[in-house]
């Protein structure tokens, strides 16, 4: 890979810090007083998730991480791998759990989805942004409880469990952000 | 009013507000030449050069030199506000093309000037926060507990390391100071207004040196606002001696640093030989200064077209 120096720091970038591809946040120019210039660097490691705060003297480089994200079409698991499809190669690549994390609870299958891979391999799995799941188990309805407010947890297909109101009902499909966990609507009849 | 008109509006009227501060001060204003046959030596700074009828001529770093041949000259009080050029530098606070306020007053010392720099902040920029003063030893005792003065290098280093991870191999104090600076004390004064004076040795650049509770201290002092550094003035060293000394060690810096050395500007030596009157001078970033003032968040926004726009 190619290595890049502090002045082509752009968020987005993909570098490889201490072994790990990281992601570039923020690059911040600095220069104390007629002093040495640093860059004052954020960046999320991609292996653990964590954001780091590091600050490289102007001009340095860094190794550039190879990791790309595809949209990829959500095949099935087998309890320990979690299996996608690249809908252009037909490229079939297994994500362990690791990877998946808890996008595990926003999986169906045929579902479009981003997968980061960094050397060809799964390194995180990103769920659309609404995704339309089946409630397997809610409390009744109750009468009248259409449009005031209330609510009650509501079990869906993939285990992920969230609040709805109380006019929703078992087996209805319903809407969520999987951005913030939470019922959107319910789904339009198709 | 279009928002570009009202842009150069708040610049133009910074612009005049200097000059009459100035005017009614018995300042002189004066220009300093832009393309200069000399170049600074500073280890950090780098001049663009370019020839010009088969010679090399520097883009001007700052009108320091320039300004110090005319005091020597016998000018007297006198300020410039004009364009200077560093190459390497930009951000969100740096262009490689800005417009530098700097001045010198005769018989003052680094604190009368503080107070001169305040009052000319304020008139560009009435609603300046109020500016506090604390020496630089007290500001590292205050935010980062150790005492820039007299720490070693491994002490600054041990300290910076217990902030961030940081793997630099410098042996110099004047880099872990700064390293310090940026990862310790910059981000704490965010929501500060303030001058630090009285700089660890190793940061002189162009200040005379004194001792100030039984300690060697820099008289140098910066103005720092919202963690943008605002201004850097000097009690300047007048010792013609002392200033080819400070030439040399910049030049021994540069090339253990693979950046080269500078030729020397002789001109200004022979002016400090002739005799530059004692004085503290200053240079502020008028464009900052704009910035700050009209609340934009980046330089960029005070500049009729800015370094990306040019």
């Amino acid at each position: 890979m190619a290595n890049y120096s502090t002045n082509e720091f752009r968020p987005g970038l993909k570098v490889m810090l201490d072994g790990d591809p990281c992601s570039i946040l923020e690059n911040e120019f600095v220069k104390p007083g007629k002093g040495q210039a640093f860059n004052r660097v954020r960046m999320r490691n991609l292996t653990t998730g964590r954001v780091w705060e590091r600050t490289f003297k102007s001009g340095e480089s860094l190794e550039g991480a190879d990791v790309m994200d595809h949209t990829m079409e959500y095949l099935y698991t087998d309890g320990e791998f979690y299996y996608f499809m690249d809908p252009v190669t037909f490229e079939q690549h297994q994500a362990d759990k690791k990877a998946v994390g808890e996008t595990y609870l926003w999986l169906k299958e045929q579902d479009t989805c981003e997968v980061t891979l960094y050397n060809g391999t799964p390194l995180s799995v990103t769920p659309a942004n609404f995704v339309e799941l089946e409630i397997v188990e809610t409390d009744p309805g109750l009468k009248g409880d259409t449009a005031q407010g209330g609510n009650k947890p509501a079990r869906l297909s993939t285990g992920a469990v969230v609040k709805v109101p109380l006019f929703v009902t078992q087996g209805e499909v319903i809407k969520v952000d999987t951005r913030s966990g939470e019922y959107v609507s319910r789904a339009s009849k198709s | 009013m279009t928002d570009t008109r009202q842009r150069l509006e708040r610049i133009a009227h910074a612009r005049s507000v200097v000059r009459d501060f100035f005017a009614q001060r018995g300042v002189l204003e004066v220009t300093a030449p832009v393309a200069g046959a000399r170049a600074v030596t500073d280890p950090q700074l780098e001049s663009i050069s370019f020839q010009v009828m088969n010679q090399a001529r520097y883009l001007q770093t700052s009108p320091e030199f320039a300004l110090k041949r005319l005091l020597a000259m016998g000018s007297g009080d006198i300020y410039s506000l004009g364009t200077v050029f560093r190459d390497d530098e930009q951000g969100r606070w740096h262009s490689p093309e800005f417009t530098m306020l700097e001045w010198y007053r005769l018989g003052f010392d680094h604190h009368d000037l503080m107070d001169e720099v305040e009052s000319l902040v304020r008139s560009v920029w009435p609603l300046a926060p109020s500016l506090k003063r604390f020496s630089h030893r007290e500001l590292f005792l205050r935010y980062l507990a150790i005492d820039s003065l007299t720490s070693s290098v491994e002490q600054l280093k041990a300290r910076a390391q217990e902030l961030q991870d940081c793997a630099f191999n410098e042996t110099h104090r004047a880099f872990w100071l700064e390293l310090l600076w940026v990862i310790g004390i910059e981000p704490a004064l965010k929501q500060e207004a303030c001058f630090v004076y009285d700089f660890p040795v190793e940061q002189a650049a162009l200040a005379r040196i004194g001792r100030r509770d039984s300690a060697w201290v820099a008289h140098r002092f910066e103005l720092v606002i919202n963690g943008v550094e605002l201004a850097n003035g000097f009690w300047e060293l007048t010792d013609a001696d002392e200033q080819a000394r400070r030439f040399e060690a910049d030049n021994r810096f540069r090339e253990q640093a693979g950046r080269g050395a500078i030729v020397p500007d002789e001109r200004l030596l022979s002016a400090l030989r002739q005799g530059l009157p004692e004085c503290a001078g200053v240079a502020l970033g008028f464009d900052r200064l704009v910035a700050l003032s009209a609340g934009y968040q980046q330089i960029a926004d005070a500049f009729a077209l800015s370094w990306d726009q040019a």
